[in-house]
Order: C-alpha cells, then sequence, then structure tokens
C-alpha cells in the first residue's frame, strides 16, 4: 500500500510515496541514491545502516521509512558541515579507524551518538557504545582509538 | 623526500568516510533488472520437478531460468588446483539440475523489476525434492554406509595427500615421550561485512560483457568466466569496485557470477544480483573444518624430534576454486614451524559432504598448521613437565639469512625466530605472570598465558613452483606505470584490494621514488579493461608481488628519463640523479631538470635522445622465485570466570615480522583485525551443520562473531629481517595475526586450567565448555576449589 512521507534527510526535506513494507534503509540508498548507508545484514546485528533519526542513533534496516515520517535523519553524507569533516570522521582517518570502509559509516555514527552522549568515554564505555556494530577488518583496536582522539577535538 | 615506512594517512579514506565509495550494491545500470535465487532448503535431495507456472504469472517478472534451461550456457564451475591425476573433479553446475548437495544449492534463478518482486516470485518457485540421507562430518562421509555426493568420487573421497620428511616410524622408536591427541579445527563462516553481488550488462552490439562484481581476483574471474561460458575474454570486462571485505571469501568464480552474466546476456538487459546475508551464510565458501589426529615426538630433555598429522578436512558439497590447495601444500608444508623438527609425516584426506563448500579464508591452511604444532607443542612441554617458553627456545631454529630448507621440502627465506620471542618477552613479564598466576590460584582465580610462535607462507606465489604443485595459473603480479604529459601519474596494478590500502602503499612508493606529490598519483586497480592482466590479492601477495612488479616499472621509468634529462642537460647519464623530483647534475645542482618536465618532453618528443621512442610509462610482471616467509610470538592472557566458565582476554601483544614496512600504520591495523578474527576463531565463531544438514549458525543471531566489548586493545610490535625474494624486503602482513592468535588463545586457556590436569580444549572455547570442565573436575574432587 503506498504512503506519502515527508523526510528531512541530511537537511532537505523529501516528500515520497513509499510501500509500506518499504525500509528506512532502502528508502535511504534506493529512493533518495544516498548509498553512503551500508546494509550488512538482514537480523539487525551488524550496524552498517546505523543513522541518525531525530538525534538518536538507529538502524535504519529494523525501521520502516513510513516510521520515519515526519523526521529529520542523518546519514553519512551529513556529517560532514560545508566541506569540513566532522571530528568522528577526521577522527577516523587520523588514526586508520577503517579497512574497506563498508561499516564505517553506520559505525562513525555509533560513536557520534556516544560522544553527544559523553564528551569523555573510557574504553571500556567506547567498546560497549559499539558492540552493535560489526567491523571484520580493524579488530576495533583504531577505532576505539578514532573515537578517543575525536572525544580530545571536539 | 622519503615516504617508505612512513604511516602516511590513507588517499583511500576521505570518500569512505563521507559515503562516497561505490560499492557493487552501490552501482546502477539504467533498465536493471533484479535477480533473485531459488535455493534448496535440503542438504542432499534429488530435484524430481520445478513449477515456475505460478510465479511466471507473479507481477514484474520478467524471466525464470531453471539448470534444464540454460544448463548448457552456464557450463560447470572449474577447479583451480589440482593435487594430482587420482584427485576427483565432480561437475559443479551453477544451477543444479537434477540433484542438490547442500543447503544453499541453486535451483532457479528468477528476474524481475524490482528485488522485491522476485523476492515474491522466487517464493511460489515449487520444487518437488526427494529429499535423500545427508552426510556432514568429513570422518562420517567416508564410513561405508555413507550417502555418496558424486558418483565420480567413491567413499566421498576427493583426494588422498601425503607427505613425508624424514623417517616418522624410526622418530617413533627413539622418542623418550610420543604425546597424541584429537584436535578439531572448527568451520569457519568468514563474514565479510560487505557480501557479495554482481551486476551484470551485455551490449547485444558488441557481444561485451560487463560485470561489476565484489572479488578479489577479477582477472581470474574473467578468465574462469570464458573458461565456463565460452565467452571470448576480450569481450568481458570485469570490474571489482570498492570491496567491503573479503579475507579469502571472494577469491573464487562463484556460481552467481556466471549465472548473472549469462542471464544478462539472455535477456540483453543489466541484472543485479546482492547476496542476502541469509544467503551468504550458505552461499559464499567457508573456511578451516579439519577433524585431526596429531602426534608429538621428542625427548624429555626438551628435544622435539617428529610430528605426525592426520586430517580429515571436509570440503564441502563441490570443490571450491582453491579448495584443494588450502588443507593440503598450504598446511602440510608448514608442520615443522619455527622448530628444527627433522621428521614431518602429514596425511589428508579430503572428503565431500553436504555443506557448503570451504576454501581459503584468512591464513588459509596456515592457521590450521600453526594451531595444531603450537597446541602440541604445548601439549609436549605439559607432558614432559617443561615451560613451553623453554620448550619452544630449545627447539627454534637459529637466525638465518640465506634460506632455510625443512624436511617438507620448502625454502625458508629469512628468519630471526628468536628474535621475535625475545622482543615479545619484552613486553611481558613471563617470570612476574607466573608468580601472580599462583598467588591467583590460590585466591580461586584463573589466570593462564599462551604463546604462539608461528611462521608462515606467503607472497604467492612462484609461478613455477605453483605450477608444480597444482596451480591453474601464473601467480605472478603485473603494474603498469603511466607518467602524464604534465607530471601527474597513473598506477595500474594487477592487485584487487579490499580495505588494504594499495592505493597508499603504492603511491607511497611512487611517491618517493619519483618526488610526484601523493595528490598526484593515482592508483588504479580491479578493471579488466584498464590493467594489464593480473592474479589479484590473496596469500599477503600485494606488496611482495604486486608492490615488486610496481617497483620494476618504476626503474624502467626512470631510467628512461634519466636518458631524457641527461640528453636535455648534455651531460653524460652517469653524473645525474633523481633527487626528490629533479635531476641534477652532480657537482652541479644548479643544472638540474624536474621529472614533470622530462615528462614533458618525452611526450612532445621534440627533443628526444636519438631512436628513443616518445611516452614515459612501463609495464613489469614480477614473478618471485620464492616464497616469503613472515613469523613472529603472540602471547595471549586470559582470566576464565571459575564460576561461570566465561574466557576474558585479559592482554594480547604480538610481535610480528613481516620483513621491510611500508606503512606502519597500515600493517598494525591488518595485524589487529588479523589477530580479531584468530580470537574469533578460538573463543567464539563456530559453523555447525545439523545431522540433517541444516547450517544451524545460519546468521549472525547465531554465529558469534567479535565483537568490541569482548575484546581489549592489543599490544603489537616488530623486527625487521628483510626478505630477498623480492627488491622491497617485504614478506606480507595480511594473515599473520589470524594465524598466531588461534593457538595463543586456546594454550593461555589450558595453562589457567593446567593445575587441574587439563591438557586440552577444542575451539572455540566457549563459557560453557569451560564451565563443563570446570563443573567435572569440581565433582571429581569435591573438596578441592
Amino acid at each position: 500500500m503506498p504512503n506519502e512521507i515527508t523526510v528531512t534527510v541530511n537537511g532537505t526535506e523529501y516528500t515520497d510515496t513509499v510501500e509500506a513494507r518499504t525500509l528506512l534503509s532502502d528508502y535511504i540508498r534506493d529512493t533518495l541514491g544516498l548509498t553512503g548507508t551500508h546494509i550488512g545484514c538482514d537480523t539487525s546485528s551488524c550496524g552498517a545502516c546505523t543513522v541518525f533519526v531525530d538525534g538518536r542513533s538507529a538502524k535504519s534496516c529494523t525501521l520502516l521509512a513510513v516510521q520515519a515520517n515526519g523526521s529529520s535523519v542523518t546519514t553519512v553524507e551529513g556529517l560532514a558541515k560545508d566541506g569540513e569533516l566532522s571530528p568522528v570522521q577526521a577522527a577516523f582517518q587520523e588514526e586508520h579507524g577503517l579497512q574497506c570502509g563498508f561499516c564505517t559509516p553506520g559505525m562513525m555514527i555509533s560513536v557520534a551518538q556516544l560522544l553527544d552522549r559523553n564528551s569523555s568515554p573510557s574504553e571500556a564505555e567506547i567498546r560497549e557504545s559499539i558492540s552493535g556494530n560489526i567491523c571484520r577488518c580493524t579488530g576495533y583496536h583504531n577505532i576505539v582509538k578514532a573515537a578517543q582522539t575525536a572525544a580530545g577535538s571536539s | 623526500m622519503t615516504l617508505v615506512g612512513e604511516s602516511v594517512k590513507r588517499i583511500e579514506d576521505p570518500r569512505l568516510i563521507t559515503g562516497k565509495g561505490t560499492y557493487v550494491g552501490d552501482v546502477s545500470v539504467p533498465g536493471m533488472l533484479h535477480m533473485q535465487i531459488v535455493r534448496s532448503p535440503h542438504g542432499h535431495a534429488n530435484i524430481k520437478n520445478i513449477d515456475v507456472s505460478a510465479a511466471n504469472s507473479s507481477p514484474g517478472v520478467v524471466a525464470i531460468f531453471t539448470g534444464a534451461d540454460i544448463a548448457e550456457q552456464l557450463g560447470s564451475l572449474p577447479v583451480g588446483w589440482v593435487l594430482d591425476e587420482e584427485m576427483k573433479q565432480p561437475p559443479h553446475p551453477p544451477l543444479a539440475t537434477d540433484r542438490v548437495r547442500m543447503v544453499g544449492d541453486a535451483v532457479a534463478v528468477v528476474v524481475a523489476d524490482s528485488i522485491a518482486e522476485a523476492v515474491e516470485a522466487a517464493e511460489l518457485v515449487d520444487v518437488d525434492y526427494e529429499v535423500l540421507e545427508a552426510v556432514v562430518s568429513a570422518v562420517d562421509a567416508q564410513k561405508s554406509d555413507a550417502p555418496q555426493l558424486h558418483e565420480e568420487a567413491p567413499g566421498n573421497l576427493a583426494f588422498k595427500w601425503e607427505i613425508e620428511g624424514g623417517d616418522w616410524a624410526e622418530t617413533v622408536k627413539n622418542a623418550d615421550v610420543v604425546v597424541k591427541q584429537d584436535i578439531i579445527n572448527q568451520r569457519l563462516i568468514p563474514n565479510a561485512i560487505e557480501t557479495r553481488g554482481v551486476v551484470a550488462d551485455y551490449n547485444p552490439g558488441t557481444d561485451q560483457i560487463t560485470m561489476w562484481t565484489s572479488t578479489q581476483i577479477p582477472h581470474l574471474v574473467r578468465l574462469l568466466f570464458t573458461l565456463v561460458t565460452g565467452h571470448p575474454e576480450s569481450k568481458v570486462r570485469i570490474i571489482a569496485p570498492e570491496v567491503g571485505g573479503a579475507f579469502g571469501s571472494k577469491l573464487y568464480l562463484y556460481a552467481e557470477e556466471v549465472i548473472a552474466g549469462i542471464v544478462a546476456k539472455q535477456l540483453a538487459r543489466p541484472v543485479r544480483w546482492i547476496e542476502s546475508r541469509q544467503e551468504n551464510y550458505v552461499a559464499t565458501a567457508h573456511g578451516r573444518d579439519h577433524i585431526s589426529t596429531a602426534e608429538i615426538a621428542g625427548n624429555k630433555d626438551g628435544e622435539i624430534t617428529g610430528i605426525n598429522v592426520v586430517v580429515n578436512a571436509n570440503l564441502g558439497a563441490y570443490l571450491s576454486t582453491f579448495a584443494p590447495l588450502i588443507p593440503t601444500i598450504l598446511f602440510g608444508v608448514m608442520l615443522a614451524g619455527q622448530y628444527k623438527i627433522q621428521n614431518v609425516k602429514c596425511k589428508v584426506l579430503g572428503v565431500f559432504t553436504n555443506t557448503t563448500p570451504t576454501d581459503a579464508y584468512r591464513g588459509a591452511g596456515r592457521p590450521e598448521a600453526t594451531y595444531l604444532l603450537e597446541r602440541m607443542v604445548d601439549r609436549f612441554a605439559q607432558e614432559i613437565g617443561r615451560d613451553p617458553v623453554t620448550v619452544r627456545r630449545k627447539n627454534m631454529i637459529n637466525a638465518f639469512r640465506n634460506g632455510y630448507e625443512t624436511p617438507t621440502g620448502v625454502m625458508y627465506d629469512t628468519g630471526n625466530f628468536k628474535g621475535a620471542l625475545n622482543k615479545a618477552l619484552e613486553h611481558f613479564d613471563y617470570q612476574g605472570f607466573r608468580k601472580e598466576q599462583r598467588e591467583a590460584r590460590r585466591n580461586g582465580k584463573l589466570l593462564g598465558v599462551g604463546f604462539s610462535s608461528y611462521i608462515e607462507i606467503t607472497g604467492m606465489a612462484p609461478s613455477a613452483v605453483a605450477s608444480s604443485l597444482g596451480a591453474g595459473a601464473g601467480l605472478w603480479e603485473s603494474s603498469t606505470l603511466r607518467v602524464h604529459p604534465t607530471g601527474s601519474v597513473s598506477v595500474y596494478s594487477g592487485t584487487a584490494p579490499s580495505g588494504q590500502g594499495h592505493e597508499t602503499s603504492f603511491a607511497q612508493m611512487v611517491a618517493s621514488q619519483l618526488g610526484v606529490a601523493m595528490e598526484n598519483i593515482e592508483v588504479h586497480h580491479g578493471d579488466t579493461d584498464k590493467q594489464q592482466f593480473g592474479t589479484g590479492t590473496f596469500g599477503s601477495r600485494s606488496l611482495a608481488v604486486g608492490g615488486a612488479a610496481l617497483h620494476m616499472s618504476l626503474e624502467k621509468v626512470i631510467a628512461k628519463a634519466k636518458k631524457i634529462a641527461a640528453h636535455q642537460l648534455g651531460v653524460p647519464e652517469k653524473q645525474i640523479e633523481l633527487v626528490n623530483g629533479t635531476f641534477i647534475v652532480e657537482d652541479i645542482p644548479e643544472s638540474s631538470i624536474g621529472f614533470g618536465d622530462v615528462a614533458l618532453e618525452a611526450y612532445l618528443a621534440k627533443n628526444l635522445p636519438p631512436g628513443m621512442e616518445p611516452g614515459l610509462e612501463a609495464t613489469s610482471f614480477f614473478d618471485p622465485e620464492n616464497f616469503t616467509w613472515p613469523f613472529g610470538t603472540h602471547i595471549a592472557v586470559v582470566e576464565l570466570d571459575a564460576d561461570t566458565g566465561e574466557v576474558k582476554l585479559k592482554r594480547y601483544v604480538a610481535v610480528d615480522d613481516v620483513g621491510n614496512v611500508m606503512n606502519p600504520m597500515i600493517v598494525d591495523g591488518m595485524v589487529h583485525g588479523g589477530i580479531t578474527q584468530g580470537i574469533g576463531q578460538a573463543l567464539w565463531e563456530n559453523g555447525v551443520y545439523g545431522d540433517d544438514a541444516q547450517l544451524l549458525s545460519g546468521s549472525m543471531l547465531d554465529y558469534a562473531l567479535p565483537i568490541a566489548k569482548n575484546l581489549p586493545s592489543y599490544e603489537t610490535d616488530r623486527t625487521v629481517t628483510p626478505t630477498k625474494v623480492n627488491p622491497l624486503g617485504a614478506k606480507g602482513a595480511g594473515e599473520a595475526g589470524t594465524i598466531a592468535a588461534c593457538p595463543a588463545i586456546v594454550n593461555a586457556c589450558v595453562d589457567a586450567l593446567n593445575h587441574l590436569g587439563v591438557t586440552h580444549i577444542d575451539m572455540p572455547v566457549t563459557s560453557e565448555k569451560v564451565w563443563r570442565i570446570l563443573d567435572e573436575k569440581k565433582k571429581a574432587h569435591p573438596r578441592r576449589k
């Protein structure tokens, strides 16, 4: 059944007709063409699809697009402001917090969410907060360092 | 300018951290159709009938193909490594025709306007199966009453591979001690976070197939696609875009690549297939799965004299592209490890079962060998009551710079094993730990330390050697270095990265040698229409073989540029040298010409040395004479919870020697990731089939991958023993961590329970296993804490 939704994504308002079953992740990727948000599983396990919905991190594969009606969504494409990398993005490059880059968009959003809530997290808090995001390349070591660097710089 | 050996920030990162990378799932071609594959829900069954009538009338369906429709066009998936004439190679049709042999076997393909419509229609394809008895264990499959998978392979045996160096029977006679241990190296499911995927397009005007696929081997995919389908290699273009992790699982020609290419050709429409994670668990190759018995022989003074291993290697339902190589050559020849062991015997039985095929998964054979050997060294030390570090040190081969021949017939290039062990011990107060461990035991706390001293075989590969061992393709690597008229540079490499940062490492090489700024160097890979033939990325080979090929091209370009510079400056060539991007004349620094100006002259061609061709580029193919042999020692410290059995990894120290290092940051990153995959196997990951051949660990909810909160940060360091096998002195770093980690962790767990008489625990060392061991010990000795 088609439904009309209005969603603000990375500051731009979109109005689209979507099927009731359309996932937010598919809407972001296929309808809006914002392919930085990745799909890594079908069990809400990997976290590659994590985005901000009204300032709270959410696995976009676990929300229907219609649930985001009226919301403000930020994806990886919206993290940099005016061509300047966000502190988390800059820290991921600085600390080599990514290799293949596939989990990275979701991982950065989980780190950004943590730092929004806790500006100087401990290593244990960082590790806990990214445990809903799976990375197979880095062993998390440099992601933790990136989170620490971002905390120090913001 | 020298950038070699510096932690240069990656040039891949800006696009990846802003969401601008293009993975195969991000590729969109106008008019693209979507493909859904109907897969067998049974592990073993005859296909009696396939009724597609209901599916055909489902909305949005464009076409449905069954195996019977297109079997001839699809051919049979090939095996790229043939061990001997006896090896059985049963047919492996991309779409099954009459029989399925594993859950996930493809039986039909539905093509529709949208993926949702394709999925809905696929559910309406009615396949009538006659379910057959299945077998999932490599041991059970060899029993006389076991169900048979392939007519061509009686007893389900694909191959029997044996190697013996020295004399095991004599070794046993002369040994003070022979310790025997059954060891399981469990099945693993690689789980690259990007699943596989294919977008295939066909141009009927030119008969050209273009295929984007998430692969480590674009050129080999093209070659094998042509061998299977007969579509000319010159009319197939394979593009590996950003690849979201691979770890060996994207190193083969897969059914879906053949199917997508042929379906696109049949329909003359682009088609897309993106593997779901659920499919990935059954349709992408698994790793490991050995059931082994090992014996280690030695003397009471700690000398190890021999090792004997029998392995039942589970190959799954069909032979994957490199499956025969992994449990044989990459395993058996490595069984002497870092030690002066003179007698090595190994027998490997490669067995078909009703499971997903196994093939190379990070480390590929060497983790299995290292785990087995390092576990047995600890077993031996425990048996004779000696310290595991003392036993290792006593048996280690002394440092060598000009090769060491093992009893298994391979030649290690360079090594300093005790150097790495000593460095690891600089980071870890071993005696202090033993004291702490004794005190902890008195307080009911279970601490353990585990060592793993490994050597691996990388830099795949010397083609002639590989060919003599069964390789179906040359394994050299290639590069083209093209200097543009304005002085910027394009590098074309036959390697195909999946996160290893080749663009950065290769650009560093070019920048440091030519003096061209990093931002003026583009590194291209993964497109068969852009790059000369290349072999791809696997076996920790990309710098040691691909980097060496680039080094050759750099030498050629510099040699030509130098001739042009000398001609322009009017001095003999031997008087000039290239310093930081400028050719300067010896002793007359003011007489110089920039590298960029030389490039321009090469293309203007108005004043070149007589007889010189215009242009400034070179193509090179590097084929090493030997493999490379990285090594190191890792140390793990664990604490086991005496009440719950939970294993907590407290510390992890890794000292690796990967030869010369181009970019330490990148090498450290690969070591971290490799260690984590090894820890995952040691503690959590387990690919489990039920007796009915259903994959019980078939989702991320059921298969426990390492997550951040269960891991510590790692302590990494290096020793540097360059190889002479290639001009860079680099050995390879992609797999070391995975190879080292499993025995370090398991040895630590066993060490923590040593005082209770525990001698071995099979991986994964889960809380449940430890709890059961502790519970049993408590019941046996109710008064002991």
